[in-house]
């Protein structure tokens, strides 16, 4: 079903969304020691080319920080976020609705986002209301049907209703609606599916996946579960306390982790093997490696690769492969890759079947 | 096999509920033995912190036992007055609870926590004695010993579930019941949890139970495993059996929807919602979201019963 909505003119030439080498520190109080939440990260988010990015990381790596920072909740302390080419702080009136509509937010908890008071049609008419979507309540119902339908939901059974008379899986696939109602190019979903039970975790995600591919929506998809983001995704940024170590084509990264942190990760995601090889690998991920200096490489000091050079001076990012970067000494023998130059390893072209693309992977996954 | 360590029989849990009572726990019967680590595995409301709790008889109005037994050793816990129930909590069979280590006091330090253990159970220790004891149990857990002088807010997620794990085992409990133990943590952090609650369980001796819905925890620590859907055990098997040929198509579907690292667009939901405990549907209660789901399936309950090595409620395992 096509969406009988107006296209939207489109500034073409700037992405929709840019970080341009943001960073973030959080200070204490008198005499405490500040905090490095994001090391300098550079990202473009382009409408033209919808895709979904993964950002992995543990608690602490700066996920969080980086949605808050391209949602505009929080204020970078060095670089800038850009919409449309603007910087965040320097909007106008005009374009910070814009850029509230376009961008939009899924966050973790879909028991706190809303009012117990209110049923749940309240949270899907107010962006109607506020950012006038349909000219009359008949249209404007419509398109909030459309919107839980879009999620694979039913509205009559959605509608009317109490929020505590729905699941955790409803009510987080409701705020994909709300979000869905406003059309925006990029939605950012912070750990989506971590309070929701598993077996509901397929629908939500798989519903995440069509908003890409049916309405090209690009999705932010930040968690700490590789192994959904290997689900879903197309590109995966791997974070570890605030600086990215990883980045690249979705695949190769889980099939063959270069950075000795994300080999960490993926190999203490307890599996359903019969070989139990899991807690007799856990002596390795204990730290042990060097001492951590400030300039050095921040993953030294659980690094079983550890060596001096890590520790004078931090590992630049090098391109391993066209659609592969990581931050790791070991691979000083490829070239850096410029910061900026993140998106080409991101891979925003749009995808063309039978265009020529390094690392091919099919789309195998079954919307439903 | 030895002589059990504990033996639940026929347990039943109901809470009263103005729309009519709700079955929490249906007649479940387990047996646990000495140093082995039994699995339960359910989606949210199967029953499975109820069943724990229940074990150690600490179910709040309106809920309450309806009807079984359990037997620690020689002893029948039903029989023992709420004093002596006290005096075994902790001493015999321990509880890690649900995000406990949010549950340690913010205003006393670690080593005081653990002291509190050793006194409320009449345990009497000189200054030195003490000391010396909180320093081995928390060696034991894999913490430095100087974490006794810290409090709870100065250690990291994975450090209070460690101090969790040393305040459970610090009387040398011969069962130990871990709900949820690694929920909030990171997968690294997981992996060093499970290895320490492994490695305090192996110097012990003592059986655990690890109560979850991670299948792949579940895989890669449990001997045994027991599934729980809608208050009932559907199947208990040896792990390995649960994950080369589960035959419950619950048990099937729990596994399958554990999202692969192996191929993309395997990632399967389980059909449909958990059922209302208090409106179970007749029959098999999976019956709604089984996809190979009979007529029998729709009328008769299937009970647990022994299909070569695993036990099943599935009329067609």
């Amino acid at each position: 079903m096509v969406p009988k909505w107006p296209a939207i003119s489109r500034d073409a030439v700037a992405p929709q969304i840019e970080a341009i080498d943001v960073s973030k520190r959080f200070f204490g109080g008198l005499g405490r020691e500040s905090t490095l939440a994001l090391a300098g990260l550079s990202l473009a988010i382009d409408a033209e080319a919808p895709s979904i990015i993964a950002v992995v990381g543990e608690s602490g790596s700066g996920k969080t920080t980086l949605a808050r920072l391209l949602l505009g909740l929080a204020e970078p302390t060095g670089g800038e976020v850009r919409y449309r080419g603007t910087d965040l702080r320097k909007l106008t009136r005009e374009e910070r609705r814009a850029f509230r509509r376009d961008v939009q937010a899924v966050f973790q908890d879909p028991y706190g986002v809303y009012n117990p008071f209110y049923r749940i049609d309240h949270v899907l008419w107010t962006p109607v209301r506020r950012f006038k979507l349909a000219p009359s309540r008949a249209e404007a119902t419509e398109l909030i049907g459309e919107a839980l339908r879009g999620v694979g939901l039913q509205p009559e059974e959605i509608l009317g209703r109490f929020p505590h008379q729905l699941s955790g899986g409803q009510r987080q696939r409701v705020m994909v609606a709300r979000a869905l109602l406003l059309r925006p190019k990029l939605i950012v979903a912070d750990e989506p599916v971590s309070m929701v039970d598993a077996s509901l975790r397929a629908t939500i995600l798989s519903s995440l996946r069509k908003l890409t591919d049916e309405r090209g929506i690009s999705i932010l998809y930040i968690t700490h579960d590789l192994a959904t983001a290997f689900q879903v995704s197309d590109s995966i940024l791997v974070l570890y306390q605030g600086h990215l170590v990883e980045a690249g084509a979705t695949e190769r990264i889980i099939a063959a982790p270069q950075h000795p942190y994300t080999q960490l990760l993926i190999s203490a995601i307890p599996r359903t093997h019969v070989a139990r090889d899991w807690l007799v690998a856990e002596d390795d991920t204990r730290p042990g490696g060097a001492t951590l200096t400030a300039e050095g490489c921040c993953f030294a000091d659980r690094c079983p690769h550890a060596a001096f050079d890590c520790l004078s001076a931090p590992p630049a990012l090098y391109r391993t492969a066209p659609r592969r970067a990581v931050a790791c000494v070991q691979f000083r023998n490829h070239p850096a890759l410029p910061a900026r130059a993140l998106g080409e390893v991101l891979h925003f072209t749009p995808v063309v079947p039978g265009a020529p693309c390094d690392e091919p992977f099919e789309h195998s996954r079954q919307p439903g | 096999m030895s002589e059990p360590v504990l033996r639940v029989e026929g347990l039943s849990v109901v809470f009263d509920h103005p729309l009519g009572k709700v079955q929490a726990v249906d007649d479940i019967s387990f047996a646990l033995a000495a140093g082995e680590r039994f699995g339960l595995a359910g989606e949210s409301g199967s029953g499975k912190s109820t069943l724990a709790l229940a074990i150690l008889r600490m179910i709040k109005p309106p809920g309450r036992i309806e009807a079984g037994e359990v037997k620690l050793g020689n002893t029948g816990l039903a029989d023992l007055d709420d004093e002596g129930m006290r005096a075994l909590r902790l001493a015999r069979i321990a509880l890690v609870p649900q995000g406990s280590m949010n549950s340690l006091n913010p205003v006393l330090r670690i080593g005081g926590q653990i002291a509190d253990a050793f006194a409320d159970h009449g345990l009497r220790l000189s200054r030195g004695e003490e000391e010396q004891r909180i320093d081995a149990l928390l060696i034991r857990v894999g913490l430095p010993g100087s974490v006794a002088r810290m409090y709870p807010h100065e250690l990291s997620g994975g450090m209070k579930q460690r101090a969790c794990i040393a305040i459970a085992t610090c009387l040398r409990p011969r069962v130990i019941i871990a709900d949820e133990p690694t929920s909030a943590l990171d997968v690294v952090v997981q992996r060093q949890v499970m290895a320490t609650l492994a490695r305090a369980q192996q110097q012990l001796g003592a059986a655990v139970i690890l109560i979850g819905h991670d299948m792949g925890l579940m895989a890669q620590f449990v001997d045994r495993l027991g599934v729980m859907y809608a208050g009932r055990l559907v199947e208990v098997a040896p792990i390995a059996e649960i994950i080369t040929r589960a035959r419950h198509p619950y048990t099937r579907a729990l596994i399958a929807a554990l999202p692969s690292l192996e191929t993309r667009g395997a990632l399967a939901g389980i059909p449909g919602l958990a059922p209302l405990l208090r409106d179970l549907p007749p029959g098999c209660a999976f019956h709604p979201r089984c996809t190979l789901a009979t007529e029998r399936c729709r009328i008769e309950k299937p009970l647990l019963r022994c299909v070569d090595g695993a036990e099943v409620a599935c009329h067609l395992a």
